[in-house]
C-alpha cells in the first residue's frame, strides 16, 4: 500500500466527489438528497483513507514522508511536491475530520441549492488537505488562496442578513494579504532558484532580505490567523456564514495562518522570527486581553464566539514565537484543539439556531429545562473552550504557556490574565444561555438534540477528551518535528550570534 | 536567408488572407448583399483557420529586405490574434442577424484589419509597421460605426478615429524623429546602432513619441479615455473583437519595438513603462468599481489588464517578455469567454447591458452563472484558475528584474479590481432573479465551454502554452 500517492489520493478525491456531484440532475427533492450522500460518503471515506496517513506515519523522523514528487512546470523549476511531517499530518486528519461532520451538520439546515453546497464543501476540502500538505511554494499558494473561491460562494448564498458585506471582506481582507506573500514568494524565487519548501528552508537568506520576507509572509499569516489589529473581518464572516462554513472557518481555514508561521516564517526567516518576536508577542497579548473583554460585550453568541477564537490563536502565535519545545508543541495542540472546540461551538450555536433562527443571546435563557442533553454536550465544550483539565484545550494552553514562561515571563503573565477573561466569557454565555427560568414563549416547546445531532457531536466529543487525557499520542507524532524546527532555528540564531560577535572582535 | 532577398514565402500566411479577403469581397458583392452574409463569416473563418495552419507550417525568415520576419515570436502573436477573430466573427453572426446589422462587410472587415495586426506583429522596420497599423486601424474604424443607423455606434466609430488619427500622426512623428536622429527606419540597423550607451536627445523624445502612440493602441493610462466609450458605443460582438485581437497585437508591437531597435537602451525607456503600467493597473481597478454598464466595465477592465500585461515589458528581460506572451493567451481565453456570456445576455429578443441584468443568474440559468463566475475569479487572478498564472509569471519577471515596488503596487490594485470581479458573481449569485434570459445559441455555449475548459485545465497542464511563449520570447532576443 505505502506506493500509493496516498495525499494526492486524500487531497483530490473530495474533488472526484464534486464532479461527481455535478452529474446529479432531476427532481430538486431527489438532487438534494443524493447530494447529501455523496458527499457524506466521499468527505467519510476521505477520512478513512486520511486515517492511513497516520496509521503509517513514522514518528521517529522529522523528514517528510508519504512524499510525491512530479513535473509540473520543468522550464521554471516549479514541481508538484507533497509531503507532510509531523507538523502537517494532524492538520491534515484535522481537515479531513472535521468535513464530513460539517456535511453532516448541514444535513437539514440547508434547503436551497443543496448540490452547489456540497461541491463548494468538497472543493474547500481539496483545498485545505492540499494546503497542508503542498511542499512546493507556489503549490502552497495555490491551494492557500484557492480556499477563499468556496469560502466566498459559502458565505454569500448561505449567509444570513449581512452576508454580501461579510463575504466581500473576508475575501478581500484574506487576498490583500496574500498577494504580498505572493511577493514575497518571488523574491524567494529570485534569490534560491526556486520554490521547494525543503530547499527553503535549508537556505539561509541574508538577515536584511529576511526582515522583508517576514514581514510579507506576517501580512498574509496575521490576516488569516487573525491577529489583532486584522482581525475585524472575522467577526463579520462568522456571524453571517452558515453553522458549517463557521465550523471550517474556526476549525481549520484560521489554523492556515498559525501552519504558515512554522512552515514558513520560523524555519526560513528565523533571524527575522526572532527580531520581529516581540511584536508577534505585543499583538497577541493584545488580541488575547482586548477580544476577551470585547467578547464580555457581544450580544451574539457567534460573535462571541469569534472573538473567543481570535484570543486562542493569540495563546497559539505566542507558542509558535516561542521558539521552544514546550511553546511550539503547544502552539499546534491549541490549534487542532481549537478547531475541534470551536467548531463544536459553533454546531451548538447551530443546533438552537435551527430551531428558533436567532443568534441573539437575550432570546435564549433556561434551556436546561428543555434540553438537557444540548445542556450536557454545551457544558463540555465551554469547558474545553476555557481549558479545564481533562480536555484538549488544557493541554495546549499548559504548553503554550510554559514555553512562553521559558521565554518571557512577562508574556506567559499577561497570557494567562487573559484565559481568566475568557472563563468569564464562556461562562457568562452560558449563564445567559442555558440557565435561568425558561420565561420565552417560543423556547417552551423547544427540542432536545436529535439522533443526527448526537452523531454529529459524539466524535467531537471523544476526540477532545482523548486529546485531555491522552495527549502523547498527538504530542509523539509531532514531537521530532517540532525538535527538528527548533533545532534549526536555534543553530541559525546562534550561529548569526557567533557571527556577530566576530564583527565586534 | 538573408536581409536582402524578396523571399515572398515568409508571407505567405498574410497572402493567402489578403487574397481571400478580396475573393470574398467579390463573392459578397456578386452573391447580393442580404443572403450572402452567414457564407461569407463562415468563409472567412475558414480563411483564418486555414491561415492559423499556415502560421504553423511556415518556416519563417524574414522577407521584404528586411521589413518583414516571420519569427516564432511573430506566429505566436498571429495564432493568437487569428484565434481571436475567428471566434470573433463566429460570435457576430447570430447578434448581427438579430440586431439588423447583417452585412457581409463586416467579416472581410475583420479579416482586412486581422491581416494588418499579422503585418503589424511582423514588422521589423518602422514603415512595414505603420502600414499594417493603419490597415488595421482603417478597417476597425468602419467596423465600430457599422451600425450606421444608430447614434451611439457612429458616435463611438467617430470618436475612435479621430483620436486614433491623432495617435497615428504622434506615432508617424516619432518615428520621423528617429529616423532623423539614426538615418535608419529598420529595426536591426536602428539596435545595432543605439547599442550601448545613452540614446541621442531627439531619438529619446522620438521613442517618447511612438510609445505615447502605441499606448493608445493598447489603451494604457493616459491615453486611455477613448476606451470606455468605444467599448460601450460599438455593437457587443464589435466590442469582444476590440478587446481581444488588436490588443494582442498593439502589445505585441510594443515589445517588438521597445526590445528590438530600443534594446540597448532598456534604462531610457524603462521608467516609461513602469509608469505607464502603474497607472493603468490604477485606473483599471479603481475607474471600474462604480461602472454598472458591464462593456464599460470590461473596457476599464482591459485598461488594467493591459497594465498587467506592462509589468511583464517594463522588466525588459526574456522572462519578462514570456511572462508577457503567457499574459496574452490567457486573456484571450478568459475575454473572450466573458464576452459569450455577455452576448448572451438577451431578454425577450433584446440585448442587456447592465450589471444588474445578470442578477440571480445562479438561479434561471445555473451552469452559465457558474461559467462566468469561473471567468470573473481567473481574471482576478485567483489561483488555481489561468489567470493567476498569467500574473505570476509578469509579476516573477518584474521581480526579478528588480522591481519588487512595481509588483507590490500591481499585486494591490489586482486586489482592488477583484471587487468588481466579485460584484459581478454576488449580483449572480446573492441577488435575487430577474427574468431569465433566451436561450443561448449553440456557439456560445462551445466557446463558453471551451473557455472554461482552458481555464480550469491550464493548472494541469501550463506546459504548451509556456513552451511556446518562451521559444517566441527567445527568438526576440537573439537567441
Amino acid at each position: 500500500m505505502s506506493d500509493w500517492p496516498i495525499l494526492s489520493i486524500v487531497t483530490f478525491l473530495p474533488l472526484v466527489g464534486a464532479a461527481l456531484l455535478l452529474l446529479i440532475n432531476g427532481e430538486e427533492a431527489t438532487v438534494a438528497r443524493n447530494s447529501r450522500w455523496v458527499a457524506l460518503w466521499t468527505s467519510g471515506f476521505t477520512f478513512l483513507v486520511s486515517l492511513m496517513l497516520w496509521v503509517n506515519f513514522d514518528a521517529t523522523t522529522a523528514d517528510f514522508q508519504f512524499v510525491e514528487q512530479a513535473d509540473w512546470m520543468p522550464g521554471l523549476n516549479i514541481s508538484y511536491h507533497m509531503g507532510v511531517d509531523g507538523i502537517s499530518v494532524l492538520f491534515v486528519l484535522l481537515a479531513t475530520f472535521l468535513t464530513p461532520i460539517c456535511i453532516l451538520s448541514a444535513w437539514e439546515a440547508i434547503q436551497k441549492r443543496v448540490k452547489e453546497y456540497m461541491i463548494a464543501f468538497l472543493v474547500l476540502e481539496t483545498m485545505m488537505v492540499g494546503m497542508f500538505s503542498a511542499l512546493d511554494g507556489l503549490l502552497f499558494y495555490l491551494f492557500f488562496e484557492g480556499v477563499l473561491i468556496p469560502m466566498f460562494i459559502i458565505i454569500g448564498v448561505w449567509g444570513g442578513q449581512r452576508r454580501v458585506y461579510a463575504a466581500f471582506k473576508l475575501f478581500l481582507y484574506t487576498l490583500l494579504g496574500s498577494v504580498l506573500m505572493l511577493v514575497a514568494l518571488l523574491a524567494m524565487y529570485f534569490e534560491a532558484g526556486t520554490t521547494d519548501i525543503p530547499t527553503l528552508m535549508e537556505y539561509g537568506f541574508d538577515y536584511n532580505m529576511q526582515l522583508w520576507l517576514w514581514l510579507a509572509f506576517f501580512a498574509s499569516f496575521a490576516v488569516k490567523v487573525p491577529m489583532w489589529p486584522v482581525h475585524t473581518w472575522l467577526p463579520d464572516a462568522h456571524v453571517e456564514a452558515p453553522t458549517a462554513g463557521s465550523v471550517i472557518l474556526a476549525g481549520v481555514l484560521l489554523k492556515m495562518g498559525g501552519y504558515g508561521f512554522l512552515r514558513f516564517s520560523l524555519p526560513m526567516m528565523p533571524l527575522a522570527s526572532e527580531t520581529f518576536a516581540p511584536l508577534v508577542f505585543t499583538l497577541s497579548i493584545v488580541a488575547i486581553i482586548y477580544t476577551s473583554l470585547v467578547a464580555l460585550a457581544q450580544q451574539d453568541m457567534k460573535k462571541l464566539i469569534a472573538y473567543s477564537s481570535v484570543a486562542h490563536m493569540g495563546i497559539v502565535t505566542i507558542g509558535a514565537f516561542t521558539f521552544n519545545q514546550h511553546g511550539i508543541e503547544g502552539s499546534i495542540f491549541q490549534m487542532l484543539s481549537h478547531g475541534v472546540v470551536s467548531g463544536a461551538l459553533f454546531l451548538c450555536v447551530g443546533v438552537v439556531y435551527d430551531r428558533i433562527h436567532t443568534r441573539e443571546i437575550d432570546a435564549y435563557g433556561g434551556l436546561v429545562h428543555r434540553m438537557p442533553s444540548y445542556a450536557l454536550i454545551f457544558m463540555f465544550f465551554t469547558m474545553a473552550s476555557v481549558g479545564l483539565p481533562g480536555t484538549g484545550g488544557f493541554v495546549g494552553e499548559i504548553l503554550a504557556l510554559l514555553g512562553a514562561f521559558e521565554a518571557n515571563t512577562w508574556v506567559a503573565f499577561f497570557a494567562a490574565t487573559g484565559l481568566i477573561l475568557g472563563a468569564a466569557y464562556a461562562l457568562y454565555l452560558y449563564r445567559r444561555i442555558i440557565f435561568g427560568a425558561l420565561t420565552k414563549e417560543n423556547l417552551k416547546t423547544i427540542l432536545d438534540l436529535s439522533p443526527r445531532e448526537w452523531i454529529i457531536f459524539a466524535p467531537l466529543v471523544i476526540i477532545v477528551l482523548w486529546m485531555g487525557v491522552y495527549p502523547v499520542s498527538f504530542l509523539d507524532i509531532m514531537h521530532v518535528s517540532v525538535e527538528n524546527l527548533v533545532n534549526q532555528v536555534e543553530t541559525a540564531q546562534a550561529a548569526a550570534a557567533q557571527a556577530a560577535q566576530l564583527a565586534a572582535n | 536567408m538573408g536581409v536582402s532577398m524578396l523571399n515572398l514565402g515568409a508571407a505567405l500566411p498574410e497572402m493567402f488572407m489578403a487574397v481571400s479577403a478580396l475573393a470574398l469581397l467579390m463573392l459578397g458583392v456578386f452573391a447580393g448583399k442580404d443572403k450572402s452574409f452567414r457564407t461569407v463569416s463562415w468563409l472567412a473563418v475558414a480563411a483564418q483557420v486555414i491561415t492559423i495552419a499556415l502560421v504553423v507550417m511556415g518556416d519563417g525568415g524574414s522577407a521584404f529586405f528586411g521589413q518583414f520576419s516571420a519569427d516564432p515570436f511573430a506566429k505566436f502573436c498571429k495564432v493568437l490574434i487569428l484565434i481571436g477573430s475567428a471566434t470573433g466573427i463566429i460570435m457576430a453572426m447570430n447578434f448581427a442577424e438579430r440586431e439588423n446589422m447583417a452585412r457581409f462587410e463586416f467579416p472581410i472587415l475583420i479579416t482586412l484589419a486581422t491581416l494588418g495586426m499579422m503585418a503589424m506583429v511582423s514588422a521589423t522596420d518602422m514603415l512595414s509597421l505603420y502600414l499594417g497599423l493603419e490597415l488595421q486601424s482603417l478597417a476597425l474604424y468602419v467596423v465600430a460605426a457599422i451600425r450606421r443607423d444608430t447614434v451611439r455606434s457612429t458616435e463611438s466609430g467617430l470618436k475612435y478615429f479621430i483620436l486614433g488619427s491623432i495617435a497615428s500622426g504622434i506615432l508617424l512623428y516619432g518615428m520621423s524623429m528617429v529616423y532623423g536622429f539614426t538615418g535608419t527606419t529598420n529595426f536591426t540597423v536602428l539596435g545595432n546602432t543605439l547599442v550601448g550607451g545613452e540614446l541621442p536627445l531627439g531619438a529619446l523624445v522620438g521613442l517618447a513619441f511612438i510609445f505615447a502612440g502605441l499606448c493608445f493602441k493598447v489603451s494604457a493610462v493616459p491615453f486611455h479615455m477613448w476606451t470606455p466609450d468605444v467599448y460601450e458605443g460599438a455593437p457587443t460582438p464589435v466590442t469582444s473583437f476590440f478587446a481581444v485581437a488588436p490588443k494582442i497585437a498593439g502589445l505585441a508591437l510594443f515589445i517588438r519595438v521597445a526590445v528590438g531597435p530600443f534594446g540597448g537602451a532598456v534604462e531610457d525607456w524603462q521608467q516609461i513603462i513602469v509608469l505607464i503600467s502603474i497607472l493603468s493597473m490604477a485606473v483599471g481597478s479603481f475607474a471600474a468599481l462604480r461602472q454598472e454598464n458591464i462593456k464599460r466595465l470590461m473596457a476599464y477592465s482591459s485598461i488594467g489588464h493591459v497594465g498587467f500585461a506592462l509589468v511583464g515589458l517594463a522588466a525588459g528581460t526574456q522572462e519578462g517578455v514570456t511572462g508577457v506572451l503567457v499574459y496574452l493567451g490567457i486573456y484571450l481565453v478568459m475575454n473572450l469567454g466573458t464576452f459569450a456570456v455577455i452576448l448572451c445576455m438577451r431578454r425577450n429578443d433584446r440585448m442587456n447591458e447592465e450589471i444588474s441584468d445578470l442578477a440571480g443568474l445562479a438561479k434561471t440559468k445555473p451552469l452559465m452563472a457558474a461559467i462566468t463566475a469561473i471567468f470573473m475569479f481567473s481574471m482576478a487572478g485567483i489561483p488555481p484558475l489561468a489567470g493567476f498564472f498569467g500574473k505570476f509569471y509578469v509579476f516573477k519577471a518584474a521581480v526579478d528584474a528588480g522591481l519588487v515596488t512595481l509588483a507590490v503596487i500591481g499585486l494591490v490594485t489586482s486586489v482592488v479590481s477583484a471587487y468588481y470581479y466579485l460584484r459581478i458573481i454576488k449580483v449572480m449569485y446573492f441577488d435575487e432573479p430577474v427574468e431569465g434570459f433566451d436561450r443561448n445559441g449553440t456557439e456560445m455555449n462551445v466557446i463558453m465551454a471551451v473557455a472554461t475548459i482552458i481555464i480550469l485545465a491550464f493548472v494541469f497542464f501550463p506546459n504548451p502554452l509556456m513552451d511556446s511563449a518562451a521559444v517566441a520570447a527567445a527568438s526576440l532576443f537573439g537567441m
